[in-house]
């Protein structure tokens, strides 16, 4: 048992949990405060088509689908405001259109169809030093930017119109944390797998707007969430031989429903 | 009637020829209207008279489909004084469920443009425990913004928007949604604010009962459906008292 844990693989892995447990909830918590949980969906869809014309013309294929992520948010925030009474319809679009390319993809390069397996439901043990490197440097720019603009994207998040009596630049601050989810969701897809990914950007933060008070005590909340669920399901699936995605986001679902019990039975 | 000749008030808002429509439905049409320094306009109107629509103008969230709207001198494109401005929400504008305390709230009036990229001082903290202060909420500052009560969370919205100790308060519907009790007693210590601090106002209501005691009976203009009531600055001050302000400034 003991030997897997220490095995290289399960290390890079561990790593590699370790550091997206950090950045899918501190971006979490923006878009689901913002009423946005599905936007991170759409992204790991329109990433998937990405990953798969990386394999087709041999690119890299994570970069090809963070490319592919980053144009979709900024696709994302402008029919957000051809339909500003609509925002919903934006994601719906999106995702419809990143299943279609990535169907279109699947079908031109027949022979890759287990690799892209690997990206729909993740396979964190393969995550190679390129993938670590590149979460490494996402989740340095993720946290650099939530620290630089802390307290406007907490008014952003909290009253927008508010935001922009403040003269702050809304429209901007608003496609930085498009283009950060799109970051933080393509680089999530290897551990978590695609269909999965929303689960590690809102179960945490879910759970902690049942406990925390503050603003601040619920990011540091669902930090400390999401890496007991990554490290945890890790562990589980490592000893169990189970699928690390899965265990993983139904650790977390286990987890909400333990909080959700734990707190009816306080306050009845 | 203003004694426009001996008036020493400064414009605050100018709003000149504005006109603003929703597709086929003209909203507002030709509206000229000036707001000076110490006045305390309402604007009255029932729901989909196009108020929120002209203070959503007034504060830049909309553009006016044609005219000028002028801030402090300054076309509202070209404003930057942000900090100038107070601005108290709707009830309903923000998300109960926010994890956000009543502390963050009221230091969050401070986060403007100016603001961007630079830490918090010692002093904004104390900013902020005179805001808490002033409204005497300092008590309930860590509980949570959502498990107040609808009078609470005005007075925690009042302090967010003093906390700048701005020059124009703005408040939208500030009683929507509150008992009448707690109405009153909102609604008076504003108009306490307005009697002895320098301070101009401009509230959007459509509880016409609520302003006419303190701004009279009769409308001074209307445009549509929006009616303006207003107690000039120079009701409750004169020139004198102006210069010697400036004097001691």
């Amino acid at each position: 048992m003991l030997d897997i844990l220490l095995s290289d693989f399960f290390q890079r892995a561990l790593i590699g949990g370790v550091l997206i447990g950090i950045t899918a909830p501190l971006i979490g918590i923006f878009l689901v405060l913002r009423r946005l949980s599905m936007i991170g969906d759409t992204l790991s869809h329109v990433t998937i088509a990405g990953v798969a014309l990386g394999f087709l013309i041999e690119v890299y294929p994570l970069a090809a689908g963070l490319v592919f992520a980053v144009l979709a948010s900024f696709a994302i925030e402008k029919l957000r405001k051809a339909y500003k009474s609509y925002a919903e319809l934006s994601i719906a679009i999106i995702m419809s259109g990143g299943v279609a390319l990535a169907s279109l993809f699947f079908t031109l390069g027949m022979g890759y169809n287990t690799d892209v397996m690997s990206y729909l439901f993740g396979s964190i043990y393969t995550l190679d030093s390129t993938d670590i490197y590149m979460v490494g440097g996402v989740t340095v720019v993720v946290i650099a930017v939530v620290v630089m603009f802390f307290k406007e994207f907490f008014l952003l998040s909290f009253e927008e119109d508010a935001a922009s009596v403040s003269g702050l630049p809304v429209k901007w601050m608003n496609m930085i944390i498009t283009v950060l989810t799109a970051l933080v969701v393509s680089t999530a897809i290897k551990i978590v797998g695609a269909l999965l990914v929303s689960a590690l950007l809102t179960i945490p933060v879910a759970i902690s707007l049942l406990l925390a008070r503050s603003f601040r005590s619920s990011i540091v909340l669902s930090v400390i969430i999401s890496e007991i669920a990554v490290i945890g399901g890790l562990m589980l699936a490592g000893v169990f031989n189970l699928a690390p995605g899965a265990t993983i986001v139904l650790l977390l679902i286990s987890l909400l429903i333990i909080t959700l019990v734990g707190k009816k039975g306080f306050t009845t | 009637m203003e004694p426009a000749a001996q008036d020493c008030h400064q414009p605050i808002v100018q709003i000149k020829d504005v006109s603003f429509h929703y597709r086929d439905q003209q909203v507002i049409k030709d509206l000229n209207f000036t707001i000076k320094e110490r006045d305390f306009v309402g604007i009255v109107g029932s729901n989909g008279a196009g108020k929120t629509t002209l203070l959503r103008m007034i504060v830049g969230l909309l553009p006016a489909a044609e005219g000028t709207i002028e801030l402090f001198g300054q076309p509202i494109r070209k404003f930057q004084d942000w900090e100038r401005i107070g601005y108290v929400p709707q009830k309903n504008a923000f998300n109960p469920l926010f994890p956000a305390t009543v502390r963050e709230v009221v230091m969050s009036g401070l986060y403007n443009r100016k603001k961007m990229f630079r830490r918090l001082s010692r002093l904004d903290h104390q900013k902020c425990e005179d805001a808490l202060e002033v409204m005497r909420i300092q008590d309930i500052a860590d509980k949570r913004i959502g498990a107040l009560s609808g009078g609470q969370q005005q007075r925690v919205f009042l302090a967010r928007a003093l906390i700048n100790r701005p020059d124009l308060l703005i408040l939208d519907e500030p009683t929507i949604g509150i008992d009448a009790e707690t109405q009153a007693g909102f609604f008076e210590l504003i108009t306490h604010m307005h009697a002895h601090h320098h301070m101009t106002f401009l509230m959007v209501t459509h509880d016409l009962d609520m302003v006419k005691d303190y701004l009279g009976e009769s409308p001074v203009s209307q445009n549509g459906k929006i009616q303006f009531f207003v107690r000039h600055s120079h009701e409750i001050e004169n020139c004198v008292e102006v210069d010697l302000q400036h004097s001691l400034v």
